[in-house]
């Protein structure tokens, strides 16, 4: 019901939204949970594995049993915290685990058989017969597991992550936290102020107590002024923290839009913070008691009780119950009772408890069970010898209050018992790095809080090297903090930890009997703690009634290890902007529009994308364009653009020796004006790569490395240079996004080419020649090197220039009979000539495996010589390169096919090889491939199998040397 | 994680290639045995503290040491290849 006069909602401004259908009236500022206590609806959930009604247990993100899902279809969030989730008009939520309705639910037939349900049912019953595991029991399993549901559509791509830096990262805004980013933000610090809720404040928002003379909300108003005023602080409200990680790296959910009708604002932000300080002021969770029915609908924690009727102006009933162990539960009973709640009882824990109010009091008493279906209806009390029933729809109990020291512990540190506040502590610097303070850190009233803040600002101030300027701490209560021990009442009944995963102080105490007992083997075997919440608010319960069935202490007994995050993040924030075109950068060549233009089908080269093929009307698929353009290529001129390829240059006195080093052939011996191919091996005498090295000048070459290697040759070139041979006197530089690259290939290439340059005597170079020239007052690199075995060259021009020279090399190509060919053609031009790719370059394979071992130099150390002559790189057992054809009935070859022996049987043990490119060669009528095969240069002229067993392929094929088309070179030569 | 290049300062770690322990300075001599290629090849420590590690930091082509704790995952200090070689 609301409460006339009290809150700080904003009571001009109703809101409506549905909650399984039904309109809600609210006010701008209530959340689902307010709202829905308004409204006097008492069952919010049901539990997960017994279908038990239950109703608001806490007000905040520890809330175990009001998870709703918000919106419907691709939009929908399942397991949103009703206690979270802020109202705004048209908002449509609906309860979960449930069927039909909440109050008529057909699963909560499990209830009646919980007694064969008890913790390691799963382990114990769906274990035999083993033939079961995936058919029967796994979904079965899987459809009565999971809160919420997935809508099974794509969610919008509508979130966003963000990364920020600061000097201190103050996480939590109560009075420790505001105080501590007072005293960073006035020493001039850059502040990060992070809070979960939708307003800071803490705790000071739900409390009647003042505050320097104002009261909690209106002191925190004026504390924020100043802070949003000044340049160096960020104040960030509904961000939850949810990860610490190495080197003050933070990482927190901002929910930017979900509280507001969907517009163009992202929902949520996946932020990536570093921060020199932080400053943990996350604050304490209450924690209830386990008690016979303590999870009747109305049994909620005291502090949420608070925040409900001071915060939001409601409450969940006429009359309340209070109990607890600590002064807590007086102060809650004088909020309840100034709000005009009926205070029906009030009982605590301390047998030598005073109380100052006019209501029933019952030190050293305690609650027995509870009554009532759907909702509470009364209570069996204890108080000395008597039992007696209390009638009330509301019990407000707090066993304590646990530190929140979650993120203080995520990367490894453990927390430590204090018994003089039964709770667990951070160690000292936990992480690297933070200081805990306030609440998070063992203080329960708000002077010491403020005081603690105060204090962790200051220490976060010095430790960056700024001058400290204390504010002053303002008056504020200062009660002391007692508490008692109260875990558990134990009786008939079961007594609830876990409300999301329907744990039972039974099942804890059944774990230690059957020798789980250690608190990670009670977790598992109970699953205490391993629902959404994580078992906030009653992980520490549970350990306390471990500690109590293994006779040990809390203290030794421990904690399970706490992990990131500290709330369920969405898979949407976390991979935001990461899906579809943001899933990889995409890179394109100088000529890439041209391309696109002339209708080629794009291919993915790493992140690049190359034209397959150039269709021209009539071909209907595209071996028929591929063809086309590899005859062009071998009878008159092709062009093709290779910018992709890696081109490094390497400048200096040193570049020709350091050269010597990488490449296996000498390339200090090669003449300005020519080009030479070359090898790399890695250190282990595998082949790393190939390309072409042409020295432009005494003392610059320009290498060309494959699209797919590029990378790593760099990576390469510069550890050898840096880390091997520092003392040579050399520069490297990638210039592969500078230079645009085509290939002209072809008996009219030189015509083509003379045709461009500005000086067409340029274009007259012997084979494996380079020149700079010009195209139209441009400078271009020529070099005569060929990839298809025509006659061709290829020309660099400034990226800039890539496409109008493109466009330049068509026109004058189709003067000449020729025009673009792309990728696929490109491929069989190479097959035929048995030029090696990385499918052949496959980090297995050797120089000698590839028959390149001539260009192993005997008279120098390169990168991987002393390895490449390891015995067993070497010799008959190798598997060599070779050419295929078929020469069977069937005529075609499949890539990454086995080889057998003609008359062998196609098993594992009887391959021979394999298949690593194949190709239709529209010059030879014939497919041919090139392998893999054992002893292979030997076998020339030999007949094999070649079986593929995935695409049921066969074929008979004949063994030959690699290149397939003009072996002796005289084309390319020209 | 980021790591401190000494050209361009502290970046995030997705701007450095790792390759693991700087022993692979130590690069035989032509005609080592057999034996110190292995070890220099395929045989690491694997210490509990101070490792040395070697990460290449992409944009400016620089190659780093870096010092950092395999316990706690400080990063110590990070210097040019250049400059760690015996
Ligand atoms: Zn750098």
């Amino acid at each position: 019901m609301r409460l006339e006069g009290r809150g700080q909602i904003d009571r001009d401004h109703p809101v409506r939204f549905t909650f399984d259908g039904r309109v809600i009236d609210a006010f701008r500022g209530d959340t689902v949970a307010s709202a829905l206590m308004a409204n006097d609806i008492r069952v919010v959930g049901r539990s997960f594995k017994y279908h038990r009604p239950r109703g608001l247990y806490s007000a905040g993100s520890d809330e175990p049993n009001a998870l709703v899902t918000t919106g419907r279809g691709r939009d929908a969030l399942p397991n949103v915290r009703a206690t979270m989730q802020e109202v705004w008009e048209g908002l449509d939520v609906t309860s979960q685990n449930r069927w039909p309705s909440l109050t008529r639910d057909v699963g909560a037939i499990n209830d009646l058989f919980s007694p064969f349900l008890a913790a390691g049912f799963y382990y114990k019953t769906f274990m035999w017969p083993r033939a079961f595991w995936e058919r029967v029991y796994e979904p079965l399993i899987r459809r009565a597991a999971g809160l919420g549901r997935l809508s099974g559509e794509a969610a919008r791509d509508a979130s966003e992550k963000a990364f920020a830096h600061c000097d201190v990262l103050v996480i939590g805004s109560g009075p420790a936290g505001l105080m501590a980013a007072l005293t960073a933000a006035r020493a001039g610090a850059d502040v990060i102020l992070a809070e979960e809720d939708s307003h800071m404040g803490g705790r000071l928002l739900s409390e009647t107590d003042t505050i320097g003379g104002l009261s909690g909300p209106q002191w925190v108003g004026s504390v924020l002024n100043e802070l949003t005023a000044l340049p160096n602080v960020r104040v960030m409200e509904r961000t939850t923290v949810t990860g610490a990680y190495d080197q003050g790296t933070y990482g927190a959910l901002e929910r930017v839009s979900l509280h507001r009708p969907p517009g163009r604002a992202p929902r949520e932000c996946f932020w990536r913070i570093a921060a020199t300080r932080t400053i943990l002021a996350a604050g304490a969770l209450e924690r209830g008691v386990a008690f016979p029915g303590n999870d009747r609908p109305g049994v909620m924690l005291a502090s949420a009780l608070r925040t409900y009727v001071n915060r939001w102006g409601v409450a969940p009933g006429q009359s309340a119950v209070v109990w607890g162990n600590t002064d807590t539960a007086h102060r809650t009973a004088r909020d309840l009772a100034s709000a005009g709640i009926h205070v029906a009882a009030v009982i605590d824990a301390r047998a030598d408890a005073t109380t100052t109010g006019d209501w029933p009091f019952y030190p050293g008493g305690e609650v027995l069970s509870t009554q009532g279906r759907l909702g509470l209806k009364g209570l069996q009390v204890r108080h000395g010898r008597r039992e007696f029933t209390v009638w009330t729809d509301c019990l407000a109990v707090s066993g304590g209050w646990n530190p929140s020291v979650h993120l203080a512990s995520h990367i490894g540190s453990r927390p430590v018992w204090r018994d003089d506040i039964q709770a667990f502590v951070a160690g000292p610097e936990p992480v690297p790095g933070m200081d805990v303070a306030g609440a998070a850190n063992g203080i329960f009233d708000t002077a010491g809080c403020l005081a603690d803040g105060l204090r962790a600002g200051n220490v976060a101030v010095q430790a960056i090297g700024l001058e400290t300027h204390s504010p002053d701490l303002p008056d504020a209560e200062a009660t002391p903090y007692a508490i008692t021990p109260l875990w558990e009442v134990e009786g008939k009944g079961r007594a609830w930890l876990d409300l999301q995963n329907d744990v039972t102080t039974k099942d804890v105490r059944l774990a230690a009997q059957e020798n789980f007992r250690s608190p990670e083997h009670m977790k598992r075997y109970t699953t205490q703690g391993m629902s959404p919440d994580q078992g906030k608010g009653s992980n520490v319960t549970a350990l306390a009634v471990l500690a109590a069935a293994t006779g040990a202490t809390v203290a030794a007994t421990g904690t399970t290890t706490y992990r990131p995050p500290f709330v369920p993040v969405t898979i949407s924030a976390m991979g935001a902007g990461a899906k579809g075109k943001g899933f990889a950068p995409e890179r394109f060549t100088p000529a890439h529009a041209a391309a696109v233009e002339l209708g080629a089908p794009m291919i993915e080269a790493g992140l690049w994308y190359r034209p397959s093929f150039f269709p021209l009307s009539g071909e209907r698929v595209w071996r028929e364009s591929c063809d086309r353009e590899v005859r062009m290529v071998r009878e008159s001129v092709g062009v093709t653009e290779v910018s992709t390829l890696g081109k490094i240059e390497v400048m200096g006195p040193d570049a020709g020796t350091f050269l010597d080093v990488v490449y296996t052939n000498t390339m200090s011996s090669l003449a300005v004006g020519k080009v030479r191919y070359g090898l790399m091996l890695r250190e282990d005498g595998h082949v790393m790569d190939d390309g072409t090295v042409a020295r432009l000048s005494e003392d610059r070459f320009v290498l060309t490395t494959t699209t797919a290697a590029a990378a790593e040759v760099m990576r390469h070139l510069d550890f050898v240079a840096q880390g091997l041979r520092p003392g040579l006197n050399l520069r490297t530089v990638s210039v592969t996004e500078q230079w645009a690259q085509f290939a002209v290939a072809g008996p009219r290439s030189e015509a083509l080419v003379r045709s461009i340059l500005d000086d067409p005597a340029a274009g007259v170079l012997p084979f494996m020649g380079c020149t700079e020239a010009s195209i139209s007052g441009t400078g271009v690199r020529v070099f005569r090197i060929s990839f298809s075995g025509e006659k061709g060259y290829e020309i660099a021009i400034p990226s800039d220039r890539g496409e109008a020279l493109w466009r330049l090399l068509l026109a004058h190509a189709r003067m000449l009979g020729g025009g673009p060919y792309g990728l696929e053609a490109l491929n069989v031009l190479r097959i035929e000539k048995g030029f090696l790719t990385h499918a052949e370059m496959n980090g297995r394979s050797t120089a000698f495996d590839l028959g390149l071992q001539g260009m192993m130099s005997a008279k120098k150390d390169f990168i991987g010589k002393a390895l490449a002559a390891r015995p067993g790189l070497l010799g008959e057992t190798r598997e060599q390169l070779v050419g295929l054809r078929p020469v069977g009935a069937a005529r075609m070859l499949t890539a990454g096919a086995y080889l057998f022996g003609e008359g062998a049987a196609a098993t594992r043990e009887a391959q021979q090889g394999f298949t690593t490119s194949v190709a239709w060669s529209p010059t030879l009528d014939t497919f041919l491939g090139l392998a893999f095969l054992v002893n292979g240069r030997a076998r020339h002229g030999e007949r094999l199998r070649m079986v593929d067993h995935m695409r049921n392929v066969e074929a008979l094929v004949e063994v030959g040397p690699p290149c397939a088309f003009d072996p002796d070179g005289g084309r390319m030569r020209g | 994680m980021r790591l401190t290049c000494p050209h361009c300062g502290e970046r995030d770690l997705r701007e450095f290639a790792a390759r693991g322990s700087a022993v692979v300075l130590s690069r035989p001599s032509a005609g080592a045995s057999a034996e110190e290629w292995a070890d220099y090849l395929h045989i690491r420590d694997n210490p509990a503290g101070e490792a040395r590690d070697l990460f290449y930091h992409t944009p400016c082509g620089l190659w780093i040491e870096v010092t950092r704790s395999t316990i706690t995952h400080a990063v110590i200090a990070a210097r040019p290849v250049r400059e760690a070689k015996p």
